[in-house]
């Protein structure tokens, strides 16, 4: 992976800015032993390693802030980091920048019920908001699958997604506040307890920003009653095609499932061998839906599923009659990608959106794509929105193998731009689909994304390398062409 | 003076790489229903995007409806119902002539907002040419997606300030099939706002809660509103038939609520909220956003100075302001210290006469970071100068 040149003048300085950063953060804050530095060498895509300069653990937003004005100062680069989680390398090290590690911002600050709101720091976890607001009757909607580990400080940078954001909306639609720290170490609050921006929509714009235009110190999410009950349907069909067709319909009626998760036959069957949640193994495609809500809703709509997924060729369909039935239902998909990781050394998760009428024709190229690549995939598929998670089975031991599945998975993104869909609908661009960006954007879409970056960080010290696959300096992409004279028509009056 | 008509993305950009070389700014406009919002635009020229006009596609199975950022409101309105869907931000009817560029650029929202989200939350993409005179897109056409910047969170909201928009792509949803408001009667702003706070913490699915002080309840069209007599509490349920009744039935429990308005009283009372068409035309109005439970204490704080109705939305979090004597800043001062004093959130000044809108700031003043990012997509303050105070 070919990364920003490492700034010489830095690495040399090593020792002074370690001095530096010590004065900063006190004891224990600043790992600099290369033993210690390994837990921080990689993220979720462990395709890719690099060992830091140093790692940074603040404690307080004051700290963050003068960690990143000494940085800018010293242009040392920064690279943000949650739990390290992200499955597009968005925390990759870098060999001349720190690793500001948010984990010691651990505390729920406030529950707020009348509100329907929780403060918490950054390196709170996803899950964590739930566990702290569950006896109230309340839970934090968007659920990653890696939940249990990655904080809301990653899912912010990330604007993560899960099962159920197609009905309670990615982390960008359940955050209402952050403050945040830029890279000159000034300290910004943008939104809170009430809703909308006075001004330009600056959570809006962090939200989903991997960790390019400043460092969440606080968040502020929205908490949401917790549904009285919910029950799924497991539902096998011949085909793809019908399963997609099922899909669609259950939208055209009007219905938002909670969940609605599909998964193809080498899925089935992997998921199957390894936890044997009772999933028919002679489908083509099994689709889950979970419907959520009061007693007479669910009763209501399961009945309007099963009656569409009769009418689309359903072989098989089964409806959860306990909480232990509808979980066993979950226990297959939720365990695919350990399940795929049992049959075959390595594999890499890809994460495109297609628009789903495109499903049966994207399924059936990466079939063909798998061919010719002499490498197996299995796809689980957020059905209800689009978003496609291709596992490609590969073994990194075997030369040329990691190449030859990388090169699979961006096949499979172009594939993703061709048919009008986007790179990555939840894991984000960070360093794996960073050089695909000029697939789905034009030049002039990407100078204009760096152009806000110059806004936050004019000397492009935070997380480079990442989203961008080409960096230009500010004062460059800042500059205008305004030449009257090459104006179509110069010879018209205009004003 | 010149008013210029682009009828496609090219001529869009010309117009506007013209406007730069020659230094003239522009007021970008659709149909005009929101000029009176905020602060008077400073340009001589005007952009009118009406002509980008059309629903370039919708595919209701998909969620996702792209349109020319003229088209009509109303014409979209109108595709969505034929196929049971809707804008679930609930934009604010604010006449026939608004487009939905328009709509975007204001990100205003009505009162679903407080459960689906704001315009925002459902503006998946757009391509527009920036106040350089250059042409870009962000987002996408799907429901999700997280490749690049969220440039439509950016742009929704800056008021035509940061670049022109051609072209949006929209996330819908379905229509509900069955609407119940469910209304409380008498309730003093502080009960009212708990009890709306009680409702949306329960399991019933609550999608709007608004509350009219007896002013504004009287002036309603709602036969049962206006007849109440007192300040009435309103809460809006949606969804499928079985499941809007069972949950009516045990929200009035839950609240003791006194009565229940169905299908088009129900729309009607929901229009007249969005639109603060409840509170007298005449005055200065502010629209202000706040913590829901802090919403009383900033009305309180404001009625002790000035002589001033209310009308609250969002749970409490939206607090319309209409002033009769508001003073040389148009009660900006007051209100702004209000919302400070509650916990903080943002005024906009929303309707007022234009002396007073050339004077107070109608948006909350710009950050640094704010004019930053202007220059970010517009250096030479081309598009909508002073719009939003800066």
């Amino acid at each position: 992976m070919r990364m920003p040149p490492s700034d010489a003048a830095v690495l040399a300085r090593r020792a002074a800015i370690i001095e530096g950063l010590r004065a900063l953060v006190p004891g224990e804050g600043v790992i600099v032993e290369p033993r210690e530095l390994r837990a921080y060498e990689t993220d979720g895509l462990t395709a890719y390693r690099q060992i830091p300069l140093a790692v940074v653990l603040p404690s307080t937003t004051a700290e963050v802030a003068a960690v990143l004005r000494f940085c800018r100062d010293e242009k040392v680069k920064v690279v943000p980091r949650g739990a390290g989680t992200s499955l597009s390398g968005g925390a990759l090290p870098l060999a001349d920048g720190i690793v500001l590690g948010l984990g010691k911002f651990n505390r729920i600050l406030e529950i707020d019920v009348a509100n329907r709101c929780a403060v918490v720091q950054p390196g709170v976890t996803n899950l964590g908001i739930t566990h702290a607001v569950q006896h109230l009757g309340f839970y934090y909607a968007p659920d990653p699958s890696s939940q249990i580990a990655c904080t809301i400080g990653g899912n912010i940078a990330e604007n993560s997604g899960g099962v159920h954001c197609l009905k309670y909306g990615l982390t960008t639609n359940n955050v209402l506040g952050v403050e945040f720290v830029t890279i000159d170490g000034e300290v910004i609050r943008v939104g809170g307890k009430h809703l909308d921006a006075g001004g330009y929509d600056i959570l809006g714009t962090i939200t989903g920003s991997e960790g390019l235009l400043g460092v969440v110190t606080e968040v502020t999410v929205r908490i949401l009653p917790k549904p009285p009950g919910a029950r799924a349907l497991l539902v096998g069909f011949p085909s793809n095609e019908s399963a997609g067709d099922c899909v669609a319909e259950i939208i055209g009626a009007g219905i938002i499932p909670g969940g609605m998760e599909m998964m193809d036959r080498p899925a089935i069957h992997a998921a199957e061998d390894f936890v044997h949640a009772g999933y028919p193994r002679d489908v083509e495609a099994l689709l889950i839906v979970e419907l959520d809500g009061c007693e007479p809703e669910i009763d209501h709509l399961i009945g309007r599923v099963e009656a569409i997924a009769r009418r689309n060729g359903a072989v098989s369909l089964r409806v959860s009659n306990s909480e232990e039935e509808r979980l066993a239902f979950w226990a297959g998909r939720k365990a695919a990608f350990p399940a795929v990781g049992r049959i075959s050394p390595d594999y890499y998760c890809m994460d495109g959106t297609i628009p789903r009428r495109a499903l049966p024709y994207v399924l059936s190229r990466m079939r063909e794509m798998s061919e010719r690549y002499g490498l197996r995939v299995a796809n689980v598929f957020h059905a209800g929105d689009g978003n496609l998670h291709p596992l490609i089975l590969y073994d990194a031991n075997n030369p040329g193998e990691l190449e030859r599945a990388e090169a699979f998975g961006s096949d499979i993104l172009r594939l993703c731009v061709e048919v009008g869909g986007v790179l990555t609908g939840e894991h984000g661009v960070g360093v794996e689909k960073r050089d695909l960006m000029g697939t789905m954007f034009s030049e002039e879409d990407l100078k204009q994304q760096q152009r806000l970056k110059c806004a936050f960080d004019p000397e492009g010290l935070l997380n480079p390398g990442k989203v961008f696959p080409e960096l230009h300096r500010c004062a460059e992409l800042g500059r205008m062409h305004v030449h009257r004279g090459k104006l179509p028509h110069p010879e018209l009056p205009r004003f | 003076m010149t008013t210029w008509r682009p009828s496609d993305l090219n001529e869009l950009r010309e117009i506007i790489a013209g406007a730069v070389a020659d230094g003239q700014p522009l007021e970008i406009v659709g149909g005009g229903t929101k000029r009176s919002i905020g602060n008077l635009s400073q340009a001589a020229h005007t952009l009118d995007l009406r002509a980008l006009s059309g629903i370039r596609a919708y595919e209701a199975n998909e969620l996702v409806l792209v349109a020319g950022a003229g088209t009509p409101l109303a014409q979209i309105g109108r595709e969505l119902e034929s196929k049971g869907q809707m804008l679930a931000f609930d934009p604010p009817p604010l006449g026939p002539d608004q487009t939905i560029g328009g709509v975007i650029a204001a990100n205003l929202s009505g009162p679903r907002r407080l459960t689906a989200g704001a315009a925002r939350d459902h503006f998946l993409g757009f391509t527009a040419v920036s106040g350089r005179g250059e042409i870009f897109k962000a987002g996408g056409r799907v429901v999700k997606n997280v490749t690049g910047y969220d440039l439509p969170k950016l742009m929704a909201g800056s008021w035509g300030t940061l670049a022109a928009l051609e072209e949006v792509v929209l996330k819908v949803l379905p229509r509900p099939e069955k609407t119940r408001t469910v209304l409380l009667f008498g309730r003093c702003d502080r009960e009212a706002v708990a009890a709306l706070a009680r409702g949306l913490g329960s399991p019933y699915e609550v999608t709007s809660a608004a509350h009219l002080p007896a002013a504004a309840a009287a002036r309603s069209s709602v036969g049962y509103v206006a007849a109440a007599g007192s300040a009435v509490t309103a809460l809006r349920l949606e969804g499928f038939g079985p499941s809007v009744e069972h949950r009516c039935r045990a929200l009035r429990d839950l609240l003791g609520a006194e009565e229940e308005l169905h299908g088009a009283n129900s729309r009607v009372l929901w229009d007249e909220i969005a639109t603060a068409s409840l509170l007298p035309r005449d005055r200065v109005l502010w629209r202000v956003s706040v913590a829901p439970s802090a919403g009383p204490e900033v009305a309180a704080a404001v009625a002790r100075a000035l002589d001033a109705e209310f009308l609250y939305d969002w749970a409490g979090g939206l607090v319309w302001i209409a002033l009769a004597e508001a003073g040389g800043d148009g009660g900006a001062a007051i209100v702004r210290d209000a919302v400070r004093r509650a916990g903080g959130g943002h005024a906009t000044l929303f309707r007022a006469p234009d002396a007073l809108r050339a004077a107070v700031p109608g948006f909350e003043p710009a950050s640094s970071l704010a004019r930053r990012i202007k220059e970010a997509f517009d250096p030479l303050g081309i598009l909508n100068p002073g719009r939003m105070g800066f």
